[in-house]
């Protein structure tokens, strides 16, 4: 130990410094062992430790342990022994609070960073694919010649679900279900692009053949990418659920040390008044108000964040998610309307229903569930207006579709085709998509600002904790340190 | 399967000749499980010729099917006219995608792609006769998948179905046909490079097409039961549409087709890489679908068709399937009908 060399000095040396008196718990009851002790261990040292006659060497453990019991016999030892403890409480509480708020603050990082923008980039790359097989089918309803808007569309939505796909690869990680997913829908995207360039080929020529290979190329979609897709995006969402749940709850065990450190320091306080009737020690005070700061700073920095991030949630993730669905429920059904005209019946379901129109029928029933959903969540103006100009569109739509169907069933074909994705004279169910499609976006839109916001805000009352926690814990150590090696000073 | 067992023990008792015997009628066994299911199992070695002489009685009864039709007539005063001639349209089930026998031109000149071809034609036909040809819009047409033919006319869907309808036995049951207006016969569509020649062996170890519904499908697997087919060929999950077979050929996922000669030339025509193989492997009519007791619009149709044959008919297959099927119309003309 450091302090040997002082103990040669006598016992009435007076201690000079309180300060480093931290370690030097076991110092005060040595003095008068230790230069034997010290003689002893170095005498045999050279030759051979243990000779023969000699006492066996007590393990530095035990004694270390014997000096303590001795020490807490004496006030200047309990004193520093309290010291220690309070101390090390102090750094620990610390410790654990800057600990505890860093993990916080990375999930709420992640939150912000990482996995919600990953969750959009999955409900993109869901989103993108529903959308260029809805393009597909419309161009291909056209004509021999699909019109640019339809195949801009198309070709955007095949690079945005391939940018989404990169993307969602380089996020995630490697050998997880959701790498898996990511690779299998790389694979299958190319597949689904040759089989529509079939059926575009074709369908120039002039031969039904296309229209064959745009329902198969449909069933691709449908059946195998859109259901992966899917997967991708409830994993991801998941992974944002997950990091919520990270950054969330109240840090306990930093707050429980927090309460031990400030309740012996007020002990210890009083056991000082008690023993010597003055009312302040300047190191205990300042020590309990940084301890006190820190556990304040805590409990209301992480209240604040938890309710920035839960509003995120609330009012951002859930929207999101619940806009992603209906969006992409719409362009399903917007596929299917088209393909009941393209199919024309080729495909029944066993209950003797057209399949695509069936298919088309589901999807609405899903679009009208997910607006009602939305329209409960939104919790201000901005974020209901679009979902009720949705929810008003769609309703037009499924009035314009049943009279397309009722065409189309009476073998009306043309004026079924026109009421699908004829001009705006021929109040075409085209539009009404287009509306619902435009007011979700702008819904989703707000949604995302609205979660952006509340989640800054979180993150925001998270930051400086850990450090400041820290600094604090360290301050208040100190502050401990001092006021009890004032007391100690006395002793000498 | 116990009684397969059971059939297997008797086998080794009645020696070589009776082996042969009992095997012969185990093939029988397996392809009409269902009829002999109804049979004790006591006398399955006995029981197999027995069945296979009952199924084939009911096809004794019915030889022939083309000429099942009533004889035609030109009255118009019967339930099922009037009823169209009130509603002032007729409903016509046709198919969307047989090219040449009803399809969609996408780069028609006419808006919107109307329906077209040989089957189109003639349906048109039927409508102008009935209804007077001065409205173009005396018709609705209705697609329909191969499958669902026969439900849509029980179900009054559609009038009538002009959609390559084969006249079978079978189907006689359940709907009443017109007199025959084109001969065909199924016949086997593969790559050019295929090895396949042709409805025999060498469809050993191909995977074959056909679609739900339709003859092809039928007698693919009658053939495969029976063992007419080499016993490596698979039967590949049926497809909704002829023309779905011909998108698995083009991808590589079925080694051949096999449909109506007629639909088999509309496929290579628009593929030139893929060819018909062999000759026709049966002979088979194609009717107009009514439904069973509307006998005086059968009629009435009957009559229009025998004026067709004379003026009307060749000029539609001139338009239509000279390119896919050759220039000689004639051995596509059924011979003059008998009624029954």
């Amino acid at each position: 130990m450091t302090y040997t060399p002082k103990a040669g000095v006598g016992s009435a040396a007076p201690p000079t410094q309180a300060g480093p008196s931290v370690p030097a718990v076991p110092a005060a009851p040595s003095r008068a062992v230790r230069p034997s002790s010290t003689v002893s261990t170095v005498s045999p040292a050279p030759s051979s430790p243990g000779g023969p006659g000699e006492p066996p060497r007590r393990t530095a453990f035990a004694e270390g342990l014997d000096q303590l019991r001795a020490a807490a016999t004496t006030e200047p030892g309990r004193l520093r022994i309290i010291g220690a403890a309070l101390a090390l409480l102090v750094v620990a509480f610390g410790a654990v609070a800057a600990w505890q708020m860093a993990d916080r603050s990375a999930a709420a990082d992640d939150v912000l960073g990482s996995s919600q923008p990953l969750s959009v980039a999955a409900a993109d790359v869901y989103r993108s694919l529903a959308d260029a097989n809805t393009a597909a089918s419309s161009g291909f309803l056209a004509g021999g010649q699909e019109t640019p808007q339809s195949r801009d569309r198309y070709e955007r939505n095949i690079k945005e679900a391939a940018d989404g796909l990169a993307e969602a690869a380089a996020a995630s990680e490697p050998g997880s279900s959701s790498a898996r997913t990511v690779a299998e829908l790389g694979k299958l995207l190319p597949e689904y692009k040759g089989l529509v360039e079939r059926a575009r080929a074709n369908n120039r020529l002039g031969y039904p053949l296309g229209g064959a290979y745009l329902r198969y190329a449909n069933d691709k979609m449908q059946d195998e990418m859109l259901p992966r897709a899917e997967r991708l995006y409830k994993n991801e969402n998941q992974r944002l659920r997950d990091d919520y749940d990270a950054a969330t709850p109240y840090p306990w065990a930093a707050i429980g040390l927090g309460l031990l450190a400030l309740g012996t320091l007020v002990w210890a306080q009083r056991r000082n008044y008690r023993r010597t009737n003055r009312v302040l020690n300047h190191g205990l005070v300042a020590a309990t108000a940084a301890c006190s700061v820190v556990l304040l700073w805590l409990v209301l920095g992480h209240t604040l964040a938890r309710s920035g991030l839960n509003d995120s949630y609330d009012h951002g993730v859930r929207s999101l998610n619940v806009l992603n669905d209906a969006r992409i429920a719409s362009l399903k059904a917007r596929g299917n309307e088209n393909l009941t005209l393209v199919s024309r019946g080729a495909e029944i379901t066993g209950d003797g229903e057209d399949k695509f129109d069936a298919a088309y029928q589901d999807e609405m029933r899903t679009l009208s569930r997910y607006l009602t959903a939305a329209a409960d969540i939104a919790d201000d103006k901005a974020g209901e207006a679009p979902v009720e100009a949705a929810t008003g569109n769609m309703e037009v739509w499924q009035e314009r579709h049943r009279e397309a169907r009722d065409a189309d069933t009476g073998g009306d074909y043309q004026t079924a085709l026109d009421k699908v994705i004829g001009t705006p004279d021929k109040k075409p169910t085209g539009e009404c998509f287009d509306a619902v499609d435009d007011n979700l976006k702008k819904a989703l839109t707000h949604e995302q600002n609205e979660f952006r916001e509340a989640a800054r805000d979180g993150r925001r009352a998270m930051s400086g904790l850990p450090p400041g926690s820290a600094a604090l814990a360290v301050l208040a150590a100190a502050g401990a340190v001092l006021g009890i090696g004032r007391r100690l000073s006395e002793y000498r | 399967m116990s009684a397969i067992r059971r059939l297997r023990a008797s086998a080794k008792g009645w020696g070589g000749v009776g082996a042969m015997v009992v095997a012969c009628a185990l093939t029988a066994v397996l392809a009409l499980l269902p009829l002999r299911d109804a049979r004790g199992s006591g006398d399955a070695g006995l029981g197999g010729p027995g069945a296979a002489r009952v199924t084939y009685a009911t096809a004794e009864d019915c030889t022939e099917p083309e000429k099942k039709s009533p004889a035609p007539s030109t009255d118009e005063s019967g339930v099922t006219i009037e009823k169209i001639k009130e509603r002032g349209y007729l409903i016509v089930g046709v198919d969307q995608n047989s090219y040449r026998w009803g399809y969609r031109d996408p780069n028609s000149a006419k808006a919107g792609g109307e329906l077209e071809g040989f089957d189109i034609d003639l349906a048109h036909e039927i409508a102008d006769r009935i209804l007077g040809s001065g409205r173009p819009d005396n018709i609705r047409f209705r697609a329909i998948p191969t499958n669902q033919r026969i439900p849509a006319i029980q179900k009054g869907e559609v009038d009538m179905v002009v959609r390559t309808m084969t006249i079978s036995c079978t189907r006689l049951e359940e709907v009443t046909f017109s007199a025959p207006y084109f001969k065909t016969g199924q016949q086997v569509l593969a790559p050019r490079s295929s090895p396949v020649g042709g409805y025999d062996e060498t469809l050993a170890d191909q995977r074959i097409c056909a679609a739900e519904g339709s003859i092809a499908l039928e007698t693919l697997r009658n053939d495969k039961a029976d063992g007419d087919l080499p016993p490596s060929a698979t039967i590949a999950e049926p497809v909704p549409n002829q023309l779905d077979c011909l998108v698995r050929l083009q991808l590589g996922e079925v080694d051949a087709v096999v449909t109506d000669g007629a639909l088999a030339a509309s496929q290579a025509a628009q593929d030139p890489t893929v060819e018909l193989k062999g000759r026709p492997f049966t002979t088979e009519y194609y009717g107009v679908a009514m439904r069973k007791g509307a006998d005086d619009l059968v009629r009435r149709v009957n009559r229009i068709l025998e004026d067709y044959r004379e003026s009307g008919w060749q000029e539609s297959y001139e338009d239509w399937l000279s390119p896919t099927l050759g220039d000689d119309w004639s051995k596509s003309l059924p011979p003059p009908p008998d009624y029954r």
